[in-house]
Formats: structure tokens, C-alpha cells, sequence
């Protein structure tokens, strides 16, 4: 039978390694930006405004119109060729709105409004605050399904556990990628971007699902063989599924990423790059993870790689 | 074949033709007697354009907000919201404080928000000889609720004989005397005509100035005696101006002042963009499954994409039938749960193969096939139930339209997807093999193993 959960070390090396970078990523974003990922106005509160003109401008001409428009604290840029404008500032009133468009217009000829959001700071808080509570919401949540479905094979907690560590694994790399792309292109992560998280979490959960209810089978089934084959065995049969499962969502996922429209289109790269991390974390994470609970090697996780052979 | 597949087979069938019938775009909706039911597409704000303003009580600390007035607030801007003659806009209430408006495809949002968030108090007031250019903004003895505008400390503090309480009804006319005009025409309550007639009698040849929020539109001069309550307000108004003025007069000031907590607006031109983009986007990626599973599962595979093409079709009538507004996040909901869909089919098709690689027959590879894959489904299913709630509370909790979408839209997929996958592909395997026969076990390129 092929080794696939006995190279742990190296699965559980590159998620460190995978992580750090993203903790590192995050720690240059906090100094240089003053926040490890780059939030959006849903969680800041702000204004931003996104404008279509009939011609090409340049962003630094924009911006020295919207400051001396009076707004001090303003970020432009522009998405999608030149013409089409992201407009970032404070909160501002729908007649202040216009008054800049007007302003806008009189600059650089006739354009089209495409997009205006302005939130309130106290809705910012709000948000930010439901947003944690529902990552914690989620985590509670499944881990009492999973340690529940599970409740027949021993130690049924340390499945949920699992899937929690996974979780909050998936989570952690997002962040981490959130941060190197709001860094590298001035990504934002807005409400819908966590909503991309959060299903992903739970989309990605499948393939921990699917191995762990092998697991459940096969252990009334083989009962000669030791847990660490077991769960080989069980990683093995269902591979090939989870492999084409992913192939299915990523065509889809590539579809609307290159077809679909730029409103989405931060969200659907998000939810690829957790997808393919949600499944290699389950299968290659969550899953060795077990393995390492159940054999009790934690004191070994850690040592010189001869010493643990 | 089993009388089970026969009676499943049928309800399929009954069932694709009644989705179909709903989907197709020209459905001329359901009456059944008297109960009726458009059957379309409901397209929310970020695919036809419009804006969303989340509005809050706007009280000092020290106030108490009554359930009754916020309700009597919400109905305000309902009518308000109303009156600007838009198809299908949404006043609706969030939380105890908060009142949620969709307003699509609205042409002049500035406009808009003011006329929701105005809280126009009319003003009689009793200026004595004096008369005052419109505009002027004066200091009365009417408490207001919302900002006082600035005015200098010393300016006179003029007597209110009546407000807009006592308004019982106000239209636009046209001056008939020769300017043509516009002007606005008013009736008072009886308690209203009283004091009016009793005030004019009394002051005849002094001037009573008409006070909206607390500036002058007009200073008429008393000329005679008001008996009726009946009068009208000549002023340099614009017919816009004058139908926006007797909006706020007729629909009253609102009971609690609101204050603007969130606005989103969507143009229309990004919207149909969106629309486009999207079907384009659905129908690529859909078509690139349905090629990919019949080319790697063949005959199974083939199946699995009738009961994926019945499974949108389902999805589809449902969004029409409920109705559920689509939002650009409720397409994507819809199309992650099209991954899902297929996964389950996979799941069965891989046990299926195993079991056929394993030297079984073809009826019990594809009964353990089903029942074992089963468990699997039913875990991840309920799992993404759980995520979808949760997303829909944290969604509910700012009003967020958009990631309510999604979680909708996600959460009728899965379970769509129990029906589809299971019962209407194993109908369909069942059938076409016991069409074949266990001959069909031979033919290996046919089953992809």
C-alpha cells in the first residue's frame, strides 16, 4: 500500500512553512499599512465610490481634483483600464457624493456612476464584531456535528478537534493570503470575502468528512490493522474522489473568475485558494493530525527526524 | 424493473415538466381561483441597479424609542418610499431601532434620501407687520427634534399659530390668476380651521409667514378672514419642489428623526454588466462539468448530468416559485452548490467503481454504491446547512442583503442536491441497467472502470 499519512513531517513542514509566510506577510502589512489585512469600508466604515469616465485619466490628476475637492484622507485607483475609477475616502453624504461627482465631471468630461457605498464607523464595528462571532458560531457548531456523526468510533472529540485544528489552519493561511495579495494589489477584505471563508470552511470540511466516515467504516471492518494503516487505507480510497470533486469546483470557480464580472471577482479567487488549501488540509493536515493524536507521537512531532524513525 | 423506479420515474417526469413550464421565461404566472402568482425573476439591487439605505433612530441618550413610534416611523417612510412611484422597493424594519430601503432603479438618489430622511415640520407663524423674503430662516417657538439650523442668537423668537399636525390635506394646483405657477393647496383639520379662523379675524392686514423646517417659503399678507380651513401657499416653487413639499406635508413629519447609517447604490449599467458576465461565467463552468463527467465516469457520468441538468432546472423554478431575489453573491451560492451537486454524484460513482474493481456484480456494486455513499452526503450537507445559517444571522445583523443571498441560495442547493443526486440519478441508474441488463457489466469503457 502507498505511504501517504506516514510522511507527515513533510505535509505538516510545508503548512508551517505555508502559515509563516502568511504571518509574515501580515506583520510587514501591519507595519507598513497599519493593519495585517487590508479591511474594507464593510468593517472600517468609509465611502467608496466607483466611477466610469468616457476617457483615459491618469490617477495622480484624480487625486489632486478630490483633494482640493476638500477630501484629505483619499485613495484612487484605477481597476479594469483606465478609465474606471475606485474612489476611497471617509464617509460621505449622498448630496456630498454628488457635489464631487459634479466636480469629477467638470475635470475630466462626462462618466458614468457605477458603484457608491458609504458605511457608518458604528456599522463598521457591528460588522467586524458579528464577524468574529460567527467564525466562533461556525467552529462551536461543528465540532459538536462532527464529534456527534462520529460519536460511535473512540475518542469521537478528537474528530471534531481535528476538524476544528483544520479550520482554524484554513483560516490562518487565508488571512496570510488575504495579506500578501493586499499587499502585492491592493486587495480589500470586504464582507462577502468573509463570507468566501466561512464557506469554504465549511465546503472544505466535505473532504474531512468524507475520510473520516472511511475511517469509521473501516475500523469495525479491519480490525488486525493498526490505526495509522487504517487511515492510510481509508486516505487512499477516497482520494481519488476528493481530487475530482476539486477538479469540478475549480473548473467552475475558473469560469467565473475569467468570465464573470470584477464585483465577484476578488471573492471567487479567495474561495479557489481556499478550496485547494481546504483540500489539501484535510487530507494532508487534518488527517495526519489524527494519526498523531491517536499514536500519542506529540512529544516526537518535534524531534530530530532520525530520533523519531 | 421495480414498481419503485416506475413511480419515481414518473414523478420525475411530472416534476421536470412543471420546472420547465416555470422556468421558461414567458410563464404567465399561476391562478389558481383567486389566488395568483407572478412567476419571474426577482433581480436584487446589485443586478438592476438601485441604492440601499440603512436608517437609524437618531435619539439622545437620554430618550426611549417606543416599539409603536418606530413602527409609525417605519410606515412614514413607507409611504414616502411609495410615493416615488418605483417598482417594488422595500421598507422593512432591522432590529428594534433600524429601518432597511430598497430603493432599485431610482434615477436621483440625493433627492431620494431626502425625502426619506426629511422631517418637515410646517409652521404658521405669526411674523406681525414684518414681512420676510423666503428664505429667511427664523427662530420659532416650536421645539424641533432633529439639528436647529444656525441662526444668529439674537434674531426675534416668532409665536407658531398652527403646525403641520393640524394639516388635513395638501395638493399641488396651478395659480389660476395669470402666472400659472404652481402652488400648493392646503385643508386644515376642524380644530385647525378654528384657531386659522380665529387668527386671521383677529390680525387682519398683518403678515403670516408659511415656515418649512424652519425657513420662509412665503409671507402672505392677511387680507381677510378664513373661515374654512382651506388656503393655499404661493411661493417660487418649482412643480418638483411643490409636489416634494406636499409629500413631507401629507405624509407628516416622521415620529422619530433618522439618521443614515449605510448606503450602498449599484448604476444600472454595472448591473446588466454583472447579469451578462454572470450567465456567461454560470453557463461555461456548468458546461465544463457536465463535458468532464461524461468523459470520465461515460454512461454513470452521462446520467449524473441529466439529474445535474434537472437539479438547475429545480434550483431555478424554485428561485422563480419562492420568490428568492437573486443578488450576484446568490449566483455565486448557486453555482458552489453545482460543485456539490456533482461531488455527490462522485462520491456514489467512486464506490461504485470500487466495488466493481472488486469483482462484485453490477447490482450490488450499485446498491452499496448508493446506500454507502449515503452517510458522506447526508454529514457534509448538514454541515454546510450549519455554515449557511450562521452566515444568514451574521448576515441579518447589518442588513446585508448580499451575503444573505449567498447563504440562500447555497442552503436550497443542498438540499435540492439530496433530492438530485440521490433519488433522481439511482432512478436513472437504475433503469438504464436494468434496460441493458448484467451484460452491461462487460462493456468496461462504457462504466469508465
Amino acid at each position: 500500500m502507498f505511504a501517504l499519512v506516514q510522511k507527515r513531517r513533510l505535509y505538516f513542514t510545508i503548512s508551517a512553512a505555508l502559515l509563516l509566510a502568511g504571518i509574515v506577510a501580515m506583520i510587514y502589512s501591519a507595519i507598513a499599512f497599519g493593519s495585517p489585512i487590508r479591511l474594507s469600508i464593510d468593517f472600517t466604515g468609509g465611502a467608496l465610490l466607483e466611477v466610469a469616465f468616457d476617457q483615459a485619466i491618469s490617477p495622480e490628476e484624480l487625486r489632486e481634483v478630490l483633494v482640493t475637492a476638500g477630501l484629505d484622507d483619499v485613495s484612487a485607483q484605477t481597476i479594469g483600464g483606465e478609465n474606471q475609477v475606485v474612489i476611497r475616502t471617509k464617509e460621505i453624504s449622498v448630496a456630498e457624493k454628488e457635489a464631487l461627482l459634479d466636480e469629477l465631471r467638470t475635470a475630466f468630461g462626462p462618466l458614468t456612476e457605477l458603484r457608491y457605498e458609504s458605511v457608518g464607523p458604528s456599522i463598521g464595528r457591528e460588522t467586524t464584531r458579528s464577524a468574529i462571532y460567527a467564525l466562533l458560531a461556525a467552529s462551536a457548531a461543528i465540532l459538536a456535528f462532527i464529534a456527534f456523526a462520529f460519536r460511535r468510533v473512540p475518542n469521537p472529540l478528537r474528530y471534531g478537534v481535528c476538524a476544528i485544528a483544520k479550520m482554524l489552519h484554513d483560516v490562518l493561511f487565508l488571512l496570510g493570503f488575504a495579506s500578501v495579495m493586499g499587499i502585492l494589489f491592493g486587495w480589500e477584505i470586504d464582507a462577502l470575502v468573509l463570507t468566501a471563508v466561512l464557506t469554504v470552511i465549511g465546503f472544505s470540511l466535505e473532504d474531512v468528512i468524507v475520510v473520516f466516515d472511511r475511517i469509521r467504516e473501516n475500523i469495525p471492518r479491519r480490525r488486525g490493522e493498526d490505526f495509522e494503516t487504517i487511515v492510510n487505507r481509508s486516505l487512499l480510497e477516497t482520494l481519488h474522489r476528493s481530487l475530482t470533486t476539486q477538479l469540478n469546483a475549480i473548473f467552475i470557480m475558473t469560469a467565473v473568475i475569467f468570465f464573470g464580472g470584477a464585483t465577484t471577482r476578488n471573492f471567487m479567487v479567495m474561495m479557489l485558494a481556499g478550496m485547494v488549501m481546504g483540500t489539501f488540509s484535510s487530507l494532508f493536515f487534518a488527517v495526519p493530525l489524527l494519526v498523531v493524536w491517536e499514536k500519542d507521537e506529540w512529544g516526537s512531532l518535534f524531534r530530530p527526524l532520525k530520533a523519531a524513525a | 424493473m421495480q414498481p419503485r423506479d416506475i413511480r419515481l420515474l414518473v414523478l420525475i417526469a411530472i416534476l421536470v415538466a412543471f420546472t420547465i413550464w416555470v422556468a421558461l421565461p414567458s410563464n404567465p404566472g399561476i391562478r389558481l381561483g383567486s389566488w395568483e402568482r407572478d412567476i419571474r425573476i426577482h433581480q436584487g439591487l446589485d443586478l438592476q441597479g438601485g441604492m440601499q439605505v440603512l436608517l437609524e433612530a437618531d435619539l439622545a441618550d437620554s430618550e426611549s424609542l417606543s416599539s409603536d413610534a418606530m413602527e409609525a416611523t417605519a410606515k412614514v417612510v413607507e409611504s414616502r418610499v411609495n410615493a416615488l412611484g418605483l417598482t417594488e422597493p422595500v421598507v422593512q424594519r432591522v432590529g428594534s431601532d433600524r429601518v432597511l430601503v430598497e430603493l432599485p432603479g431610482i434615477a436621483d438618489p440625493e433627492a431620494a434620501v431626502e425625502t426619506l430622511r426629511e422631517t418637515a415640520l410646517m409652521e404658521w407663524v405669526d411674523v406681525g407687520s414684518q414681512w420676510l423674503e423666503p428664505g429667511t430662516v427664523v427662530r420659532t417657538d416650536v421645539e424641533t427634534a432633529g439639528e436647529e439650523p444656525t441662526v444668529d442668537e439674537d434674531t426675534p423668537i416668532y409665536r407658531t399659530v398652527l403646525t403641520g399636525a393640524n394639516l388635513r390635506n395638501a395638493s399641488v394646483a396651478f395659480d389660476q390668476t395669470g402666472t400659472g405657477l404652481p402652488i400648493i393647496t392646503f385643508e386644515l383639520d376642524n380644530e385647525g380651521a378654528r384657531i386659522f379662523a380665529e387668527h386671521t379675524s383677529a390680525n387682519t392686514g398683518q403678515f403670516l409667514a408659511i415656515v418649512l423646517d424652519k425657513q420662509v417659503i412665503s409671507c402672505p399678507r392677511i387680507t381677510t378672514t378664513i373661515p374654512d380651513g382651506r388656503g393655499q401657499i404661493e411661493g417660487q416653487f418649482t412643480l418638483e419642489e411643490a409636489r416634494s413639499i406636499v409629500l413631507q406635508l401629507r405624509y407628516g413629519a416622521l415620529p422619530v428623526p433618522l439618521r443614515i447609517l449605510d448606503t450602498r447604490a449599484v448604476g444600472p449599467s454595472l448591473g446588466q454588466d454583472s447579469v451578462q458576465k454572470s450567465i456567461r461565467a454560470g453557463a461555461i463552468g456548468l458546461v465544463t462539468v457536465l463535458l468532464f463527467m461524461l468523459l470520465y465516469y461515460r454512461l454513470p457520468g452521462f446520467l449524473a448530468d441529466l439529474a445535474l441538468i434537472i437539479y438547475a432546472l429545480l434550483n431555478l423554478a424554485l428561485y422563480k416559485l419562492v420568490p428568492i431575489t437573486l443578488t450576484l453573491p446568490g449566483i455565486a451560492g448557486f453555482l458552489l452548490s453545482v460543485g456539490m451537486a456533482v461531488d455527490a454524484n462522485i462520491l456514489i460513482f467512486e464506490r461504485v467503481r470500487e466495488e466493481l474493481r472488486a469483482g462484485r456484480t453490477l447490482q450490488y456494486a450499485i446498491t452499496a454504491g448508493f446506500s454507502r455513499a449515503w452517510a458522506p452526503i447526508l454529514d457534509s450537507g448538514i454541515s454546510t446547512w450549519i455554515t449557511c445559517l450562521i452566515l444568514w444571522l451574521f448576515g441579518n445583523s447589518f442588513g446585508a442583503s448580499m451575503v444573505k443571498g449567498f447563504a440562500l441560495t447555497l442552503a436550497i442547493g443542498v438540499g435540492v442536491n439530496m433530492f438530485t443526486a440521490v433519488i433522481v440519478t439511482r432512478t436513472f441508474v437504475h433503469t438504464a441497467f436494468v434496460l441493458a441488463g448484467e451484460k452491461l457489466r462487460q462493456i468496461k469503457w462504457l462504466l469508465g472502470v
